[in-house]
């Protein structure tokens, strides 16, 4: 059976674009053409993937958003003309798995969509990360490249867990600095790029070019799994 | 046509001035007489009747009729206002209901008695600033005026016929008039008419036949009249020929000056040179020289009221102190191209004449070419002596006190040592006593004392003793020196002390004004001005002040104000704004009220009013000192709201020029890429290439937009992080878009971590770039670098393009600017976005050309203080 694909979006131009590039990708495509529509749909079809507009007729495409996480799991890309990072950032934080704003290139649209549906992985299945020369081993806390252990810090090593475990996906400032310092986080918001540079310093192959810790400018990181 | 025969431009502008004033006033017309009884308010009545059958509306606003049957039927079938009613004393007075006249607002107003006297408590004390006021209104007035009623004539009136006469109406009334009709009648026909019980009913006639109707009274009177006509219906005519530019006899440009004091003798002088002027038709110029001697409260409200008389009829009036009368005058004549100047020839003794300056001798002696006319004074103002009671009222009598004290203990110390010194010696230490006392006490007990001492001397130690005879001839010698000596010493002490008091009141009056002014210059706007000045004001005059500044839908109290006017108050503020008249305590309009409200006055133009609570009747110091604080603050008011104005106009052509521009070129850039992808579907085959780049430059157009509303919107607030510069440039050229070989990137080693927002600054970096890759010429690449400069962090972008204009190194950052060699397309927005970023983080943006060719934009960041990261140890 293909996965089904849920459209939430009021333009019926972009509804029409969607379904010919999700249909190609062999998906069966539900569109919803309002928020309250949209929901009624999730409940009835479960679809693997949903594609959220924020500029809803009805309500808020964040409220959709908030709603939907109360009972589904269910990935959630958004697509927005809204591109300052508030907007994203919000999105993201609200549970959204990634971003893309309008207008976007299709190529980049699938890409994001894969990547938003590779669940996130628990860290048991994912005890060994090779990349190149490099080699996380989660269970046994090393980092080696090129053979040779990396001395990581906690928060180094914090943060590369992380990336490790959300391979190809947006994790938000908020996001990193919940998960690694807790509620009280507010106070490294501003070092954060500071530990990132660092960390790159030491695990990429060049770090004037990093390939693997992409920075999402305004919003955040995404690792290159 | 020659030079002499043109009207000289003072003259047009004069003219130009009045006609303004003139458009929108309503018109005067005085009915003009000798005395009553003539038929004035006849004729006024007969000519409004006339104009009501023209059509005009008109009422009468106020009429006595005296019982005359003939006027009584003139005013049938005309609007008659209702007067109103003032009760004074428990009596109720009728006058003239301004305000409902000026509610009704008809054409024309008939006003009777121009000269009357309005009850207290009425807006003005004089009928004719009521008729003043229904003019400005726009409502043309007829009245009636007799000549002994007209200020300058009125002392003549008095000479001529021994009555005073207390209403009078001021010149300048009768230089506003359009027309003055004569009600003319001889004097055989009037006392006729007087017979028959026309003007006068019973007794009343036959007294008055008797006194100001006699036949030699009437003669005089008619000629004054007819000659007051005549010099107004001269100066008509005048106007008519300088307009025409008809050549005729010029007057020359003759000034006057009459010096004044506090006198009773100085109103007569004012009169004289007001006739005198007029006849002229010169200006003048009224001089008061104030003495170092304090004036009595009764002295000073005389020389108020002079002073007023003296502006009322139109002369400039100028106060300067001196105590060399004659010097000050003749330096204010040549200071103001005085050719004459008028002076009362005084009726003092010849003993103080001895012994002082004479001013009149010396300045007949030292006045060159101007002419001196002098005015001996008549009995009647013989200057009253002040009645010994209340000259000794006034002294004071601690001082006499002390002086007593003073020769007690002198004598009493004399007297122990004279057997070792002396009698002579004791002369010297009562001289002592005099010197000393004169440096404290006032001119009499210091006086006072001198004579006492002599006495007390000759009683007590020139031999023989006990008695006030002198045997000797030497003893006789020294005791008339001493007694000259003591009064000359007495007296020039004190001269000197009054001297420097007035020096100081003076200092005190110039350092509260420099102060004002200073207070005034310091402050950056009017809310940071009012409570400084005044709490000056409160300092100075120990009085509460208001300031009402004119907003768009009246007057409005400042909040600094230092105390709460009440209705009444603001009332008066609105007519004193209005009129731009001072109004209130000791002025001639509503002089019942508590404060007294001096309008700001610039130019023509109203600011506002300045309301002072004074607990005592303001001196004239005092009054003309509030005079210049008002003016100052005046200026000042002016000066704030010229400049909000200009700033006003300033940032509304700014907007609509920037609106313009926004328009012109969003349209352009919106509708060019849209044409394009148009003509591009057309195509069977659509041209790829060609939509892509369309729809590249609309989404960068797009993006540019938004970036500048969000700027615009003041919601941006940088984020701060810490970065490393090398990384934050480097994602900015990769976020770019710009191939890697077309720029180089060159980082300087060891360069701090700063904290900015990354993303804003990579932002500012990227329009750089893309103003960068727009220039550069045949793909030599752009050179991006960072470097350190002291405490600040350079990144610099340059390219190989042809560099700037001159002038341009500021344009390129404007809004909407875009340089003649910019490559088409594009709104001019992102090196103004790239600005306002980089001054959202304290940064400067510059703009230069390279010598190599080209140009170069730096971004300078504020390094700032060093990053501590938070310890931890390594896992």
């Amino acid at each position: 059976m293909k996965p089904v694909a849920l459209i939430v979006d009021d333009e019926p131009q972009i509804r029409r674009l969607l379904r010919v590039v999700l249909e190609g990708e062999n998906y069966q495509v539900q569109e919803a053409e309002n928020g309250q529509q949209g929901l009624t749909e999730i409940a009835n079809r479960r679809p693997s993937i949903i594609l959220l507009d924020l500029g809803l007729p009805d309500m808020e495409g964040l409220e959709v958003l908030k709603r939907l996480r109360e009972w589904s799991e269910a990935p959630v890309l958004v697509l927005s003309v809204r591109d300052d990072e508030q907007s994203k950032v919000a999105a993201l934080d609200s549970g959204a798995e990634d971003y893309v704003t309008k207008p976007f290139s299709t190529a980049e649209l699938l890409a994001r969509l894969r990547a938003a549906q590779r669940k996130t992985r628990p860290e048991e299945e994912v005890s060994i990360f090779k990349s190149g020369n490099l080699i996380v081993d989660l269970t046994a806390r090393v980092v080696k490249r090129a053979g040779r252990e990396i001395k990581l810090t906690a928060t180094e090593y914090a943060l590369l867990r992380l990336f490790v475990r959300h391979p190809g996906r947006v994790l938000t400032h908020r996001y990193i600095l919940r998960e690694i310092w807790g509620p009280k986080s507010e106070e490294h918001r501003q070092y954060l790029r500071v530990y990132v540079t660092h960390l790159r310093q030491k695990i990429e192959p060049d770090p004037t070019k990093p390939s693997l810790i992409k920075t999402e400018p305004g919003i955040g990181y995404r690792f290159a799994g | 046509m020659s030079d002499a025969e043109r009207p000289s431009p003072d003259e047009i502008l004069a003219r130009m001035k009045r006609e303004e004033t003139e458009a929108a006033r309503g018109k005067l017309k005085i009915f003009f007489g000798m005395s009553p009884g003539v038929g004035k308010t006849y004729a006024m009545l007969q000519a409004a009747r006339q104009k009501q059958a023209e059509g005009c509306e008109v009422v009468v606003g106020i009429v006595e009729t005296h019982g005359r049957k003939e006027t009584e039927a003139l005013l049938e079938g005309m609007p008659i206002m209702p007067r109103t009613q003032i009760e004074y004393r428990g009596t109720k007075l009728d006058e003239m209901d301004l305000d409902a006249i000026l509610t009704w607002h008809p054409g024309l107003a008939v006003v009777d008695e121009l000269a009357h006297t309005n009850a207290p408590g009425s807006r003005h004390r004089k009928r004719y600033q009521d008729v003043l006021e229904l003019l400005d209104a726009g409502i043309s007035v007829y009245t009636t005026l007799n000549v002994q009623h007209v200020a300058s004539r009125s002392d003549v009136v008095r000479q001529i016929s021994g009555i005073s006469v207390h209403e009078t109406v001021p010149d300048t009334v009768l230089d506003l008039a359009d027309e003055i009709v004569l009600v003319d009648l001889t004097p055989e026909q009037l006392r006729a008419r007087l017979a028959e019980g026309k003007v006068y009913l019973g007794e009343r006639a036959e007294w008055a036949a008797k006194n100001f109707f006699r036949e030699s009274n009437l003669t005089a009177l008619r000629e004054m009249a007819l000659r007051l006509v005549a010099e107004h219906v001269d100066r008509d005519l005048r106007d008519i020929m300088s307009e025409e530019r008809i050549t005729g006899p010029w007057k020359s440009g003759d000034r006057l000056l009459v010096a004044v004091s506090a006198s009773p003798y100085s109103e007569r002088l004012i009169r004289y040179t007001r006739r005198l002027a007029a006849s002229m038709e010169a200006s003048w110029v009224v001089a008061n020289i104030e003495q170092p001697r304090p004036l009595s409260q009764e002295e000073q409200t005389r020389l108020t009221r002079y002073l007023a008389l003296a502006r009322q009829l139109g002369a400039e009036v100028i106060s300067t102190p001196g105590t060399d009368i004659g010097g000050a005058l003749l330096r204010i004549a040549r200071e103001h191209n005085v050719t004459q100047i008028v002076i009362g020839k005084p009726l003092g003794s010849r003993w103080t004449s001895f012994w002082k300056r004479d001013p009149l001798r010396w300045l007949m002696r030292n006045s060159g070419n101007i002419d001196i006319h002098m005015i001996p004074a008549d009995e009647s103002a013989r200057p009253r002596h002040e009645p010994i009671e209340e000259r000794l009222a006034r002294a004071p009598w601690r001082d006499f006190g002390v002086a007593l004290v003073i020769a007690a203990v002198v004598t009493a110390l004399s007297l122990s040592i004279f057997d070792y010194t002396g009698y002579w010696a004791v002369s010297l230490f009562y001289l002592l006593a005099v010197v000393l006392a004169a440096t404290r006490l006032p001119r009499s007990p210091t006086l006072f004392l001198a004579a006492l001492s002599a006495l007390l001397w000759d009683f007590l130690f020139i031999p023989p003793r006990f008695t006030f005879f002198i045997t000797h001839l030497h003893d006789f010698l020294m005791f008339g020196a001493y007694f000259v000596i003591a009064l000359v010493i007495g007296h020039l002490a004190t001269k000197l002390r009054e001297r420097e008091q007035s020096e100081r009141r003076r200092e005190e009056r110039a350092t509260a004004l420099y102060r004002f002014t200073r207070a005034l210059a310091a402050s950056r706007d009017l809310d940071e001005a009012l409570p400084k000045v005044l709490a000056l004001i409160k300092e100075t005059f120990e009085a509460d002040a208001a300031v009402w500044l004119h907003e768009e839908s009246g007057l409005f109290c400042h909040p600094a104000s230092t105390f709460v006017p009440s209705s009444k108050d603001e009332s008066v503020a609105v007519w004193a704004f209005q009129k731009k008249q001072s109004a209130g305590r000791s002025t001639e309009t509503l002089p019942d009220a508590d404060a007294l409200h001096i309008p700001l006055v610039t130019g023509d133009r109203a600011e506002g009013v300045l309301t002072v609570h004074l607990v005592n009747p303001p001196t004239m110091e005092q009054r003309e000192l509030l005079d210049a604080f008002a003016a100052q603050l005046a200026l000042f008011v002016n000066k704030e709201r010229a400049l909000e104005e200009s700033r006003a106009a300033q940032v509304a052509h700014q907007s609509q020029k920037l609106q313009k521009t926004l328009f012109d070129s969003v349209s352009h850039e919106l509708k060019t890429p849209l044409a394009a992808m148009t003509a591009a579907l057309q195509q069977p085959q659509p041209d790829r290439a060609e939509l892509q780049q369309a729809v590249r430059r609309l989404t960068r157009t797009v993006d540019h937009l938004l970036d500048a509303t969000r700027l615009e919107s003041g919601l941006l607030q940088p984020r701060r992080e810490w970065c490393e510069p090398g990384e934050l440039v480097r994602e900015a050229v990769a976020m770019s878009g710009l191939k890697e070989s077309a720029v180089r990137v060159n980082i300087a080693k060891n360069l701090p971590t700063i904290s900015v927002d990354a993303h804003l600054i990579q932002q500012a970096l990227g329009a750089l770039l893309s103003n960068a890759a727009g220039h550069t010429r045949n793909d030599r690449p752009i050179e991006v670098n960072a470097a350190r400069d002291d405490s600040m962090l350079v990144i610099s972008v340059a390219d190989r393009g042809p560099g700037l204009q001159p002038g341009e190194e500021n344009k390129v950052f404007e809004k909407f600017y875009r340089g003649p060699g910019t490559a088409p397309g594009g709104l001019g927005l992102g090196l103004s976005i790239a600005r306002q970023l980089v001054e959202a983080h304290s940064g400067e943006i510059v703009a230069q050309n390279r010598e190599e060719g080209g140009s170069r934009f730096s971004i300078r960041l504020p390094i700032g203080e060093p990053m501590q990261l938070p310890n931890e140890a390594t896992a």
